[in-house]
This record gives structure tokens, sequence and C-alpha cells, in this order.
């Protein structure tokens, strides 16, 4: 029983989902509709579960005086008083004046902007190890990057603008000229597209696969080891 | 002050206030097709005085009321020029009675004409994605098949797959170096079927790591997954035959917010310093900073997604990528279970069909036929 009535309960909302994109009536629609908005209420709820976690390990962490304990004393202090100020601010906790707006201008965003630009940096040195050409495909994946961003920008266009009357190439679908906008223009829409539907599509199917194997109970990991 | 008032009145007469607008005329009605019964469409033609540089119209104000005789309410509003609009506010089966008021500067003209009684009704078929419905039922049919084959004792053959070979030879490295093992299933919810396939490799993996008797780390950004991820880890413990090693806060809530996550494992990164770092599941702008942050370390990192745009990111900066499916393969080739293999088949015989219509619906196309195109476009 304690795995026979999570498998059923998945088998059934699962089929209803599926069921809910094909058939658009209310004695379908209505159900789904209703699970989804359950669905959100649980999440909601959930949150507790999070927020207790949270708070147990850090202030373990404290208590035991681990390692780098200041920084866990630090995210447990900016916890409880952000939810704290949010709950006294109440409706509207987000509006101009309000100390939870200032946070969140003040604090959280720049702190979120940091951590994205190092981004910058990080695609700097990834693309150096990239771009080493060492085989023959590495070569060709720099050299097609490098047509694609001197393509992208006025200055490959300047470069090459004096070869946009060379008709090369013949061949139907390919470039005829051999500018490098239309090179990288061709390059995205042509052999990438064609490479990234290939991993959408069969994507697709795994995404399908696997809902097949969670709702018909193959696959019941999920549900712990216990029987 | 008379005669000068007489005066100006001469100098710059009043103009003439436009006439009121003639109405629009021919209100109809037809039912939303494939809804639940929850719209309405309205077309109408346009008042005569609607033409543009006449100024004469400036909206159309759509009225409803339940019976003939009113009261009517406005329920939408349509521009000078518009003909159509779509009421999304009626309950189903419940007739309604329409008419459009027709407004302009010189004044608004009740309608020549109402229309009704308009009703939705719902539809038991969305007549749209019949595609969709016949190639999920085919991919339905085939996956069944297979399992059913192979239930019946005929283990389908699977390709090896590299990247989940690593896996164990990740773990097989952290354990030798004496290091933790770090699992990162992705910064989605769980209604993201990513996160399901990385949590479902998650107990492949602290199976490994319970029976080399190495910690395994797992920050999760969302509370749902968290939990699962608890069982997880739990059970790899329990079939490993070692429960009493499982350590609950192996497996921690961080934050659903993606760079604080983000900072969050790039710390445990730093400060741990992991032998294995394995990221399975949907990644977006983080991947690089969490791979690059992981690479600096010089773990083995391996990893798996099937966000097109994040692959290039995982491709240079770990070991060892899924790519696509390969991510919800995964964790039937870790199981080796018959049952879960023949689910694969069946994904590959589908691939073959889309193939053959990708090819089917190019040659029809270059023809001039566009019939198979216009059925499988869907809404």
């Amino acid at each position: 029983m304690k795995r026979e009535l999570p498998l059923t309960i998945t088998a059934g909302i699962g089929l209803l989902m599926i069921l809910s994109f094909f058939v658009p009536h209310q004695v379908i629609a209505v159900p789904a509709d209703f699970i989804q908005a359950s669905a959100i209420i649980v999440l909601a709820f959930s949150y507790f579960l999070g927020g207790a976690n949270l708070l147990r390990v850090n202030i373990d962490g404290i208590y035991k005086r681990e390692p780098g304990w200041i920084y866990k004393l630090v995210l447990v202090v900016s916890l409880v008083a952000t939810v704290a100020i949010g709950f006294v601010e109440g409706k509207g906790f987000l509006d101009q004046g309000r100390i939870s707006k200032w946070i969140y201008d003040n604090l959280y965003s720049p702190m979120q902007a940091t951590m994205f630009a190092l981004l910058a940096f990080f695609i700097a040195s990834a693309a150096f190890r990239a771009f080493r050409i060492r085989t023959l495909e590495a070569g060709l994946l720099a050299a097609a990057a490098l047509i694609v961003m001197m393509g992208r920008v006025p200055l490959g266009n300047v470069l090459t603008d004096w070869l946009f009357g060379l008709r090369w190439l013949p061949f139907p679908g390919v470039p005829h000229d051999l500018h490098l906008s239309t090179i990288q223009e061709w390059i995205m829409d042509v052999p990438q597209n064609a490479a990234k539907r290939a991993i959408l599509i069969g994507a697709a199917l795994g995404v399908m696969a696997t809902g097949l194997r969670v709702i018909l109970g193959i696959e019941r990991s999920y549900l712990s080891g216990e029987d | 002050m008379l005669a000068l008032g007489a005066a100006l009145a001469l100098v710059a007469p009043v103009s003439a206030a436009p006439p009121a607008p003639q109405p629009a005329t021919r209100l109809d009605w037809k039912d939303v097709p494939n809804d639940a019964g929850r719209a309405l469409d309205l077309t109408w033609v346009l008042s005569p005085d609607d033409k543009p540089g006449l100024g004469l119209v400036t909206q159309y104000l759509v009225e409803r009321s339940t019976s003939v005789g009113g009261p009517w309410t406005v329920v939408d509003s349509a521009s000078a020029g518009a003909d159509k609009v779509t009421d999304e506010s009626v309950r189903r089966n419940t007739p309604y009675y329409y008419r459009v008021v027709t407004v302009g500067p010189g004044g608004a003209t009740p309608a020549g004409s109402l229309t009704g009684p308009a009703t939705a009704t719902s539809q038991w078929l969305d007549t749209t994605r019949a595609s969709v419905l016949a190639l999920t039922a085919l991919f339905f049919a085939f996956v069944l098949y297979y399992i059913r084959s192979a239930q019946m004792g005929k283990k389908p053959f699977v390709r090896r797959i590299p990247g989940i070979d690593a896996i164990e030879e990740a773990i097989g490295r952290a354990t030798e170096m004496g290091r933790p093992v770090l699992f990162v299933p992705g910064i989605q919810d769980i209604d993201d079927i990513q996160t399901v396939a990385g949590l479902v490799i998650l107990e492949s993996v602290a199976r490994l790591t319970a029976r080399y008797e190495t910690p395994i780390s797992v920050p999760v950004s969302y509370p749902i997954p968290f939990a699962i991820a608890q069982e997880m880890v739990r059970g790899g413990y329990l079939q490993a035959g070692r429960p009493e090693q499982y350590n609950p806060d192996s497996v921690r809530f961080v934050s659903p917010e993606q760079f604080a996550y983000v900072a969050a494992v790039a710390g445990i990164m730093l400060r741990d310093r992991p032998g294995a770092h394995i990221f399975m599941g949907s990644f977006y702008a983080e991947s690089l900073l969490l791979a690059e942050t992981g690479f600096s370390t010089g773990a083995i990192q391996v990893a798996g997604t099937a966000n097109v745009h994040q692959l290039p990111f995982f491709v240079v900066a770990c070991d060892y990528t899924l790519i696509g499916e390969e991510l919800y393969a995964a964790s039937a080739y870790l199981s080796g279970e018959p049952k879960l293999v023949g689910s694969l088949k069946g994904a590959d015989l589908i691939k073959l069909v889309i193939v053959g219509l990708v090819v089917v619906g190019c040659a029809l196309e270059s023809f001039g036929v566009h019939g198979l195109t216009q059925w499988m476009a869907t809404q």
C-alpha cells in the first residue's frame, strides 16, 4: 500500500494531465486546472520545509563553530530579518519607500548583478580553452566561431566588404559570396540550427519516455528504496 | 461688449459638431473552436463612416445581455477599423445577446441590430493537436511494446554512453583522493522533467558513493526537489546495504534564486574541494559559472542537460557531457533494468518515424503539397 497508493496517484494525475492537452472539454479541463492550482499551493507550503532545513543546517554549523561559521551567521540573520521585515510591512512590501524594497534594490539586485558579471571572465577563460586547436574538429569549431563572431560585428564586414562582389560556391543553399555576415548567417541558420533541432527532438522524446516511465510506474526510484 | 462679441462671432464662427456615425451592421458570432466553452468570436461590418482620415468613428463598444431586452453591459471595445473581438468572459452553455455601439466625436450610435442567442460550448477534442495525439499514441505503443518484450526476456541492445560510464569513474577518483562527491540536480523545480531525470540519476550516484563509502553533497534549489533528493540519497544508501552511513545533512536546501544558488555551490566547491562534480538537470546562465569554478579546483566533472544553449559551456568546461536525450537515458542505462532499457528502444523507433516524416514533408512541400505540413502544425 505504501507503494501502490503513490503509484496510483501518479498514474491517475499523469494521464489526466496528458488528456488535458488534447481534450479541452470541462470534464477534463476543470480538474486539470484545479490540480495545477493545487500544485502552486503545495509548492508555497513546501518553502517552510526548505526554510526549516536551511536554518537547521546553518544554526547547527554556527553552534559547532564549523569553518566559515561567521558566514552562516550572516545568512541566518539576513534570512530572518528579510522575512520579518516582509511580514511587518505586509501587503505592498515592495512599494517605493518600504524597507523590503530598499533591501531588494540596494542589496539583492547588486549581489545578483555581481554574480552574473563574473560570467564575462568565465566566458573568456572557457573560450581560451575551447579554441585551442588540437584536432580537426577543434579546428573546425574555432574557424566557425571566428566567422560567427567576426560576422556579427561591423569590423568583420568592413574587413570583407571588398569580397562582396565575388560570386563563389555556386551550390544551392550555400552563400554565394564571402561576405562574413552572410556566411555567419548561413552557419547559424543551417548547420547550427540542424544540430540544435536534432538535440531538441531527441530531448523531447526523452521527456516523453521519462514521463511515460513515471506514469506507468516503471520508474519508481522517487519512492525511495523501501518496499 | 455685445457689439464686440457679435463681431468676434462673425470673424470666427463656431464650427458645426460632426454628425453621429452611422452604425456598424451585420454583427455575427461564432463559438471559439477547440476550447472549454470559454470564449465567443464576434464580427461585424464596419460603419460606412469608419474610413481613414474621416475621423467620424473612434471606437466600437461591444455590449452583452442575457435577454433581448437588456440590461446591456459593455464587455469589450475595439478601436476604429477593427471588425472583430473575442469575448473571453462568457460562461459555457449560457445564451447571450450582443450588440455593437459605434462611437465617434458626434456621439454614440446604438446598433441597428443585435445577434444571439450566442452560446459557448466545449469540445471533446482539440483538432489542431490531432497530429500530436497520433504521434504520441504511436510513441506510447512503441514504448509499451519494447517494455513488454523486455519483460519477456528480450533485453534490447543499448550503445555505450561514455558520459554515463564516466560517473562511476569520477566517483572512484573522488574516493581515491579521499574527497566528497558534489551532485548538482539543476536549478529548476520539480515541474521541469530534467530535474526529475537528474534526481533519478542521483539515486544511482548515491548508491555508488555508499558502496565506496565516499561522502556526497547535494545542494538543491527548490523545496520539493529537496525532499525528493533526500529520499533518493537515502534510497541509494539503502540499496547499497549501508543505511547507517546516510547523512541527512548531505542534501541541503540552498535557494531558488539563481545566483544565490551559484554562490553557495561555488563556495562548497572551493571550501570542501570535492573530487568529483556531477551536474545533471536543467541549467541556464549559471552553467558556466559552476563548471568553470569546478574546473579551477581540478575536480573531474560530468555534466548533463537538455538545455541546448548551455551544452557548449559544459562541453568546454567538463570532462564528459551528456547531451540532450542522454540525460533521460541515464537512469535506464545506470539501472540496467530491462523494462527501463526497453523504453529507450521505443524512443529510438519514433525517431525513425520523425525522420521519415521530415523527409516526406520536405518532398511534399517541394512539390507544392501542403497537406502534411498543415496537419502537423499545432496551436
